[in-house]
């Protein structure tokens, strides 16, 4: 088997990482959520980018077989969302332990203990009903964390079992986010060989893929059976410096965002990524190395952050600030970016009735102006741009972006990828294929588990298996 | 159409707004000659009319203007105005401009004419280093500057400097003077009539109208204003001062005096009240300009002060107007202004005279929470009075 | 062989601790002693002037980036803060400030005297006139003021010169006779003049050095801890130019074993990155700030910031011949007063004549006589030389306006970018 490369993007809010083969195609992506532990985030993230890369094999596996060809598809999404079912089983047996397995630490009377008790299993009881609902093959999303998908779920219940057995709401929220923290902080991939055995049997349970077991069972294992011989791993993102890698091994995000961005559009020659923290605007040549890289000054003014400022000072979610802002007719001007002035301004705004989404259009506008000085500063737009950055999966700043920009430097080719997540994780993998120093060093972050015992029945799954 | 006091502003603040300049555009076309803009706070605007051509200050670009290039050259920690003067430059707003003239204020305003050489070649750029010797030796040197400048406007303008066209400018520059200081009179006197809002727009128009036609406007407005009934008021009555260069949004102006405030002096616009006494019209008015520099002028925080006199000026301004309190308004990272602050904060707390201070942008956002500042300031002094 | 070049380097340091030491005790005895004591900036310094009265300078500057290295600014500033000085202006004059009012003591812990006469130097700093203002509220002494018109169009004018010239013959010298009782002694002026001369060319040739590969010194961290300094109050002394003969002398041996200069991380002699730089350090994390450097294996070339107090490289010296003139014209070419074509092209000559692999500017938040412009500097400068420019932000002595994780990001990704434009991708 082939070498392979991982680059890893270690980001103030997500974890990236991607894996490259030796002709530098994208073998598989995985994303996680940061945590407050570091080398978890690497750990997990590189391992779910490699579960994508099984699911890739397994899907050109199943593409060869001329008997599922037209359906595979369908039965990929099939074994995909019944991996991903058994997988939060998993992690919801956990949840449920860790939550039941601290009543010691309870301070309360027993009868109220034991009254916590039922109502914790029964939460988790209905949670584990809801599941195969949530993981639908048509429902399926990989930004959706564990976390997440446990807590609206948890809220859900919590909050009508509360109110019908009377308990404290905030008790049985503080359980759950005691418990979270820790199940969060470990990994549940390595089972991944008994998940994968639990999607084919459910998949074969269904009379349309009923025919396909020959080709199932032949694909299944040929992914188990895949290896990945992992060359270099490269480092980059804000958590770089905590990465338990070598100097050699780490580069900067500037670097790392400069050569992604010119990998998935080649004829890019300025990169503009707003982030959490940051916002970078990047110039790059022909070959995807910086020739020259701005930052935003010492204050997060025009960051991510400042639209999470913003969202918190209007009780809002941080996703719904675009929408919003797009229903905008006219736009107020927003003059500070400064985070904490912006604040005084919108309630200023508010108070003068100026609407919410009119405002907000103006704050986006504010976010981009800053953005648009710093590519100013860098030496502008020449030609084709990128725009990246988890700012970019926002409509309202994409499109003040591309007003301003192509009002002032004329009209460009704008590039907005749904992908642009990973930029700077393929940046560091190329990085770590092309290293001239040739460092040969697997990082053994993973900790997959294939073909070292036998497939057995999983615990917690019999109720949702008929 | 008649020139009520509601017209004149009204075309005040038309001017104001016009950030194309489209006056200084129809004043060349319909006069076929040149214009010199100028940054604050000085320079010698005679030298320039002198020469056929209008002088045209510049005071950034206001609460109005998207700054896109502008802040491209200047960290965060940088005053407004240069990113303004850069934005009006880069989108060919002052094209108009056949030269531009950098005065001494500060090292912001220093570099920017280095700046400026560097990104508009060709343009005529003069970084004016007025001296801050106020002797003999400053004499010497502030001469040669002027003859210098002279020279390159007599070559721009192709019109010659003669005696007697320095001394027709420097004879309607003391006419605008007279009229300025009257209005200032007039305000300090009467300022529920003559509104500050008026006053900054008047004040804000004499850095375009050639000065025949703003002393014209002036001398409108006072006639329509003295016959107006606005209602008396029960305001404060208070100096602002530290606001010479970067000017406030007129909306920060509106808001200070509906807070509570009349303000019966201030230091906008500074420039066109510089002297304090007429120039001499005579046999030698190139070196009547150059003993008015020297000479009697307000005092400000771009001009060294070395004397123990330091805050009097303020302080009599303060006595002279009936004032009971002061503002510092400032911009935000000005030096000048900040750095002089202290110091004459410290002469106002000898002289048991009040005060309050704030920093503000040209584009600033924040006008509600100036306004109650000063609001409180206002009641403070109305209940508490002067110790 | 080793041993020894430590001996000798330790021989050049040691003698300019014990040269400022000597000074700050002089300073503190200097009531009892019967010496005047004059104000004044390092730009455009008057130092030949002021030892022909035999008066003893304090440089306000130098003791605000002492305290920033004592860790004693961030206090200081406060306390100024406290009297109504504006978190905004330069941190520099606050520390001065504060420093005042908690009593005065100076870097070696000794009180420094008041002055006798504040001598501003108005040399390519707006602030200073405002600062010396600031001070004259404080101190019941004669103040006299020595404008440096600015070299806006990159020349001195004759009239310029005849000002400063005017200036120092008629306003400057007078002052000074008039506060130390006694009249110019002029043969005096020309041996100090003399003598200055000659440790300007031994200036210029130990800057020089760093043309060489590896570099044997750090022209900027190096340059203002241990170079520079012994400029600014010694020159024109005996002391100065014995001095700079023995600094000569080491770095000639460095040159001569390839030998790097000595950092706090050890000597430097694996040279990766030869940068040159714009913009004053940041003193009060000076330490880290260094390390940051010679961590990456960066040795900095040439630097603006040690031309503050004079730049001497286009043949610029002090003239016995013409004394007031010469000074005039040194006041008149410190770096700072230079206008932002002519910074430019300095720079540009910089890059080229030592030849640096990039150029980086610490822009610096107090000091807009420098910041204002540095980023359309950089642009003209990345143009017109090809090489990358980097942008770094910190403040002379505010330690709350300097982020070490930030700082060292910015760099990692320069340092990378540049190694990257070698190897290519």
């Amino acid at each position: 088997m082939d070498g392979c490369y991982i680059g890893i993007d270690l980001g103030s809010t997500t974890t990236k990482a991607v894996i490259i083969d030796s002709d530098e195609r994208v073998l598989g992506r995985g994303i996680t959520n940061s945590r407050s532990n570091y080398e978890l985030a690497c750990q997990i993230a590189r391992e779910e980018a490699e579960i994508d890369a099984r699911f890739i094999t397994l899907s050109q596996h199943l593409e060869q077989s001329r008997s599922v060809c037209e359906q595979r598809e369908e039965l990929m999404a099939n074994l995909s969302s019944y991996y991903g079912l058994a997988h939060y089983l998993r992690q919801l047996k956990a949840l449920s332990d860790d939550c039941l397995g601290a009543r010691e630490r309870w301070l309360c009377s027993e009868d109220e203990a034991e009254k916590i008790c039922d109502a914790l299993s029964f939460i988790f009881s209905e949670m584990e009903k809801d599941a195969p609902n949530e993981f639908q093959p048509e429902k399926l999303s990989q930004s959706d964390f564990f976390r997440d998908l446990a807590s609206s779920a948890y809220m859900r219940h919590a909050e009508r079992v509360c109110t019908e057995r009377s308990l404290s709401f905030g008790r049985m929220i503080g359980l759950f986010d005691g418990a979270i923290l820790r199940v969060e902080n470990q990994s549940f991939a390595g089972d991944f060989e008994d998940y994968l055995e639990f999607a084919r049997l459910k998949t074969l349970d269904d009379p349309r893929f009923a025919t396909f077991g020959d080709p199932i069972s032949t694909s299944v294992a040929a992914t188990l059976n895949k290896t990945f011989n992992v060359i270099n791993t490269v480092g980059t993102g804000y958590g770089r410096l905590t990465l338990p890698f070598d100097k050699q091994q780490i580069r900067s995000e500037i670097l790392c965002h400069g050569l992604g961005a010119h990998f998935m559009f080649p004829k890019t020659r300025t990169v503009l990524d707003i982030g959490g923290q940051d916002t970078k605007a990047i110039q790059i040549d022909e070959k995807g190395i910086v020739t020259a890289f701005q930052m935003n000054d010492r204050c997060a003014a025009g960051c991510g952050r400042y639209l999470g400022y913003i969202a918190d000072e209007m009780n809002m979610g941080v996703h719904q600030l675009g929408p919003m802002a797009m229903q905008s007719s006219k736009t107020v001007k927003i003059n500070s970016t400064c985070t904490v002035f912006a604040g005084a301004e919108l309630r200023e705004r508010l108070a003068l009735g100026e609407k919410r989404e009119d405002i907000l259009a103006g704050l986006h506008r504010a976010i981009i102006l800053r953005a648009m000085s710093l590519l100013a500063r860098s030496g502008g737009v020449m030609s084709e741009f990128t725009f990246t950055g988890g700012v970019a999966k926002n409509e309202a700043a994409t499109s003040a972006l591309k007003t301003l920009v192509i009002e002032n430097y004329g009209d460009v080719t704008i590039n907005i990828s749904h992908d642009s997540i990973y930029t700077g994780a393929i940046g560091a993998a190329l990085f770590a294929k092309r290293d001239p120093r040739g460092v040969m060093a697997d990082l053994e972050i993973s900790k997959l588990k294939v073909k070292k015992k036998a497939p057995q029945k999983m615990a917690g799954m019999a109720s949702v298996a008929t | 159409m008649k020139m009520t006091a509601e017209n004149i502003i009204n075309r005040c603040e038309e001017l104001h707004d016009d950030l194309h300049f489209n006056y200084v555009k129809q004043w060349k076309e319909a006069n076929d000659a040149k214009a010199i803009g100028f940054m604050p706070v000085y320079v010698p605007r005679e030298l320039i009319h002198a020469a056929g051509m209008l002088p045209v200050g510049i005071m950034g670009g206001g609460d109005n203007m998207e700054i896109i290039r502008g802040d491209a050259f200047f960290q965060s920690y940088i005053c407004r105005i240069p990113r303004s003067t850069i934005e009006l430059g880069l989108t060919g707003r002052l094209d108009d401009l056949d030269g531009l003239l950098f005065p001494a204020i500060c090292d912001v305003i220093r570099n920017l004419s280095g700046m400026w050489q560097m990104m508009f070649e060709g343009k005529y750029i003069k970084y004016l280093d007025v001296p801050q010797n106020f002797g003999e030796q400053g004499r010497a040197f502030y001469s040669a500057e002027l003859a210098d400048m002279a020279k390159a406007f007599e070559r721009i303008s192709g019109n010659k400097i003669t005696d007697d066209s320095l001394n027709t400018s420097i004879a309607l520059y003391n006419e605008n003077r007279r009229l300025i200081a009257e209005l200032y009179d007039l305000r300090a006197e009467a300022p529920h009539k003559v509104l500050t809002s008026d006053l900054f727009l008047l004040m804000r128009a004499s850095n375009i109208l050639e000065v025949t036609e703003h002393s014209q406007m002036l001398r409108d407005y006072m006639v329509s204003i003295r016959n107006s009934d606005r209602p008396i008021r029960d305001h404060v009555r208070v100096v602002v001062t530290g606001a010479f260069c970067e000017q406030p949004p007129l909306s920060l102006v509106r808001a200070m005096e509906n807070s509570g405030c009349f303000i019966v002096d201030d230091d906008w616009v500074l420039g066109n009240r510089y002297h304090l006494d007429p120039i001499d019209v005579g046999d030698r008015p190139m070196a009547a300009l150059i003993e008015a520099y020297l000479g009697k002028t307000v005092a400000t925080a771009s001009r060294y002060e070395e004397g123990d006199d330091k805050g009097m000026y303020l302080v009599n301004q303060v006595r002279d107007r009936n004032a009971e309190g002061v503002i510092f308004a400032s911009a935000s990272f000005c030096d000048p202004a900040l750095l002089d602050r202290p110091m004459i904060q410290d002469v106002l707390t000898r002289e048991n005279i009040p005060y309050t201070a704030f920093k503000y942008a040209e584009n600033t956002g924040q006008i509600q929470v100036i306004k109650e500042q000063t609001g409180t300031f206002a009641d403070s002094i109305k209940l508490w009075g002067v110790q | 062989m080793n041993i020894q070049v430590d001996i000798q380097k330790e021989d050049s340091m040691l003698i300019q601790k014990q040269m400022i030491a000597g000074h700050f005790e002089k300073l503190s005895k200097a009531k009892e002693n019967n010496k005047k004591v004059v104000y004044t900036f390092v730009p455009g310094n008057l130092n030949e002037l002021i030892r022909a009265f035999d008066m003893l300078p304090v440089h306000p500057e130098v003791n605000a980036l002492q305290s920033g290295m004592r860790k004693m600014s961030g206090g200081y500033i406060q306390e100024a803060e406290k009297t109504g000085h504006s978190e905004d202006v330069c941190t520099y004059v606050k520390c001065d400030i504060g420093m005042m009012k908690k009593g005065n003591i100076g870097p070696t812990g000794l009180p420094l005297p008041k002055p006798d006469l504040l001598l501003l130097s108005y040399t390519g700093c707006f602030t200073f006139l405002k600062w010396f203002e600031l001070l004259k509220q404080e101190y019941d002494c004669p103040i006299v003021m020595l404008q440096a018109p600015y070299q806006a169009e990159g020349e001195i004018t004759p009239e310029m010169r005849d000002y400063v010239t005017k200036q120092l013959e008629e306003v400057v010298v007078p002052a000074l006779e008039d506060v130390s009782g006694k009249k110019l002694d002029r043969d005096r002026l020309k041996e100090l003049l003399e003598s200055s001369a000659r440790a300007e060319e031994l200036l210029v040739d130990i800057w020089n050095s760093a043309k060489n590969k590896p570099s044997p010194i750090d022209a900027y961290f190096g340059g203002v801890f241990y170079i520079g300094p012994i400029f600014t109050a010694f020159r024109g002394l005996p002391e100065c130019e014995d001095y700079y003969r023995i600094l000569k002398a080491e770095v000639d041996y460095r040159v001569a074993n390839k030998l790097g200069p000595v950092t706090p991380e050890g000597e430097l002699n694996q040279q990766k990155y030869r940068i040159v730089i714009e913009g004053p350090p940041n003193w009060t994390s000076f330490r880290d700030f260094w390390k940051i450097f010679a961590d990456e294996g960066v040795v900095m070339v040439a630097s603006t910031y040690t031309k503050v107090g004079g730049l001497y490289e286009n043949g610029f010296r002090h003239d016995p011949q013409r004394p007031l003139e010469s000074l005039g014209e040194y006041c008149l070419g410190c770096y700072t007063n230079h206008s932002l074509p002519a910074r430019v092209e300095i720079l540009q000559n910089y890059i080229e004549d030592f030849e640096a692999d990039g150029f980086l500017i610490n822009s610096i938040k107090s000091c807009n006589s420098f910041s204002a412009g540095q980023l359309l500097m950089m642009r003209e400068i990345e143009k017109k030389t090809g090489r990358a420019g980097g942008f770094i932000e910190s403040d002379l002595v505010d330690p709350r306006y300097f982020s070490a994780a930030n700082i060292k990001n910015r760099l990692e990704s320069y340092f990378q970018m540049i190694e990257a434009k070698r190897v290519g991708a």
